[in-house]
């Protein structure tokens, strides 16, 4: 991977197993494997996206390298500090420097406290701000997200759903982070809403220096904001490229198969484009994971080899794929 | 446009269409003075932003706007010479899932939990029929193979839940298409599903088009979806049609402000950008009056007349429709 930048962020090996509960002794009868040892680096001031399709792990791994979820396994390091070795006060401190902006801005602002309230929280609680300063911080990071210091007054409901995503980046960039995860911050925006809020994410992260981990299953959204990208299957990464080198030569073909499915304005009716190469079927269950490639009941040159031997992740020379017969 | 009926009048036809909402004691009219035609066998697109009308024009060609608080207000709707608006109930009710199909975006909560995917089929078989319980129950079988769902013979006992998402979809298309509708409205089809999956349905939509000649109204926020499915397409704006054109025609060369913003704010796979372009503002609210164009306050092409006259939809090139005092632009503004 190029990443000239020193790493801010370092993940190894990261896994998330959900015990699966049933019966009258909520006796654990299965595991769902939701993220499988997960590997990658995010270098100071640049973007890591995560893509993949739903239940492929993506949102998972962002929440659980934050804590937000307990890890079953593996090492997160953030600026050189192992996060799952931090007791819960020390976590906390940490926090300042993580933070994270969610899909729903609706789901995710309190509807009972104004603007003011949701941003004074992490600024005092973090020292950022004192009582004194308060009322002047709050003003600089709303307008720094392209709204007013008057929004501060104001209760969620009374926003557009672009507004009230700003909202939550402003919540976000208060405590002044290194790394903010954006679990897919776009996708229930309106396309020239969308256009607003990521020319935004983009001229925060010049502005600050910020590093994001970008969880999108949009690869247009992807291909503009990000510079390295690690695609997900069924909660393991399967390819990990630069941007330029998996959107033009992509190596697995789960990969190829997304950047074919994606919509796309050149791609016309009326020049009588017919979409090729479509998979069939519905990904496995991650209760019940086959023995071999994930992919393999999927995939349009599947093999036997794919279907007994699982493909682990190696270097290509370009970013590293896992699959027995790269493109 | 691929008409096959030719010179025939078209299948669908909406003209001046006005839906309006009463609330409180203000009225906020969602739809207002909507025109727009199908052919036969033809797909056309309603595209546009969360707000723009687009649902409440598909609801109301199937007349399933509530009244009150809904009302239509004006307009005629022709479907095959019909006029729908003043249809009794009761012979509508047999054009929606007869002649007229209908799949929504969430086939979690359009289909009924209580029953089997079978039921839901033969229940539509026999309101719109006469089949036995067994000819429906096999046509639902082969309707259920037809949309390519996986052993079908015992996925038909299925109830919803059992399914995945991509796999509701495709019995909610097998229900609309249980009585070979002329005309099928697809509202969002796709867009509660994965790209793959997507993939998947919009493939099944044309190639079931193209064995059975059904005309597809295909209502998308979703530009990429528009171009490689539809043959023509009329983008609305605040309640509006503001350019309507074959596809080649309007990707090629849009010509309404708003058509040509929308298209620069889409991030592309095969584009390289530093910064999107963006519409600035926002969609007026519905209850706003605005003498002049509906996009004057967003577009940067306005002027004094553009905030004081509503542009007439014209046509600048054949069959290109467009709402604005400034078409034709030179070469576009993108």
């Amino acid at each position: 991977m190029t990443t000239p930048s020193p790493t801010l962020l370092a993940v190894e090996g990261l896994t998330k197993h959900f015990p699966v509960r049933r019966g009258l002794l909520r006796r654990t009868v299965g595991q769902v494997q939701a993220v499988t040892d997960v590997s990658f680096e995010v270098g100071a001031g640049e973007t890591l996206a995560i893509v993949g399709e739903s239940g492929c792990g993506k949102s998972t791994t962002g929440r659980t390298l934050l804590r937000l979820l307990e890890p079953t396994a593996g090492a997160v390091r953030l600026e050189g500090t192992d996060l799952l070795g931090l007791s819960a006060g020390q976590l906390r401190e940490m926090r300042r420097k993580m933070q994270i902006i969610f899909q729903d801005p609706y789901g995710s602002l309190n509807p009972r406290m104004t603007v003011r309230e949701v941003l004074a929280e992490p600024l005092l609680l973090h020292g950022v701000a004192t009582q004194a300063t308060l009322r002047a911080k709050i003003a600089e990071v709303l307008e720094l997200c392209g709204l007013s210091a008057f929004h501060a007054e104001r209760y969620p409901h009374e926003f557009s759903g672009g507004q009230r995503q700003r909202v939550g980046i402003a919540r976000a960039l208060a405590t002044r982070p290194r790394l903010i995860v954006c679990d897919e911050p776009v996708s229930a925006l309106d396309v020239a809403i969308q256009a607003q809020i990521l020319n935004l994410l983009r001229r925060l992260q010049d502005e600050f220096g910020l590093s994001y981990l970008f969880i999108s299953h949009d690869l247009g959204v992807v291909q503009f904001i990000c510079d390295d990208i690690a695609v997900m299957y069924l909660g393991e990464i399967v390819e990990y490229a630069d941007r330029p080198t998996l959107f033009s030569h992509p190596r697995h073909p789960y990969t190829a198969v997304l950047l074919e499915a994606a919509p796309s304005l050149a791609r016309r009716k009326s020049r009588g484009y017919r979409r090729q190469g479509i998979v069939k079927g519905d990904p496995p269950s991650p209760m019940n994971l086959p023995a071999g490639c994930a992919f393999a009941s999927r995939c349009p040159q599947a093999q036997d080899r794919c279907r007994a031997e699982k493909p682990l992740l190696h270097d290509t020379g370009a970013g590293k794929v896992a699959c027995h017969f790269p493109l | 446009m691929q008409a096959t009926g030719s010179s025939q009048q078209p299948l669908l036809s909406v003209e001046g269409l006005r839906v309006e909402f009463g609330i409180d004691r203000s009225v906020l009219r969602a739809v207002d003075g909507v025109s727009f035609s199908v052919n036969r066998g033809a797909t056309l697109g309603i595209v546009g932003e969360s707000g723009c009308g687009k649902s409440v024009t598909s609801l109301a060609i199937m007349r399933l706007v509530a009244t009150p608080p809904g009302r239509y207000a004006g307009g005629t709707i022709r479907f095959d010479g019909q006029d729908l608006l003043s249809l009794p109930e009761s012979q509508m009710r047999r054009l929606r899932g007869g002649r007229i199909g209908m799949i929504f975006q969430e086939p979690m909560t359009s289909l009924n939990p209580v029953y089997t995917c079978g039921d839901q089929i033969v229940e539509s078989l026999k309101v719109h029929g006469d089949l036995s319980p067994k000819a429906a129950r096999d046509r639902a079988v082969e309707l259920l193979d037809l949309v390519r769902l996986p052993s079908p013979s015992k996925r038909v006992d299925d109830y919803p839940h059992q399914l995945s998402g991509g796999q509701r979809q495709r019995v909610m298309i097998a229900l609309a298409l249980a009585n070979d509708p002329d005309l099928l409205i697809a509202d969002e089809p796709t867009t509660a599903l994965d790209v793959t999956i997507q993939a998947q349905i919009l493939e099944l939509m044309k190639e079931l088009q193209d064995r059975t000649g059904t005309a597809i109204l295909l209502i998308t926020h979703d530009l990429g979806v528009v171009a490689e499915t539809c043959d023509e397409v009329v983008v609305m704006y605040a309640g509006t049609v503001v350019e309507q054109a074959p596809t080649g025609a309007l990707f090629g060369d849009p010509q309404h402000p708003y058509t040509v913003g929308l298209m620069a704010a889409v991030p592309r796979i095969d584009v390289d950008a530093d910064r999107l372009a963006t519409i600035e503002g926002s969609v007026p609210p519905p209850w706003q009056v605005m003498p002049g164009c509906r996009f004057a306050s967003r577009c940067p092409l306005a002027d004094d007349r553009c905030r004081n006259q509503p542009p007439p939809l014209r046509e600048i090139a054949p069959q290109h429709r467009v709402a604005c005092w400034h078409a034709p632009i030179e070469g576009g503004t993108a």
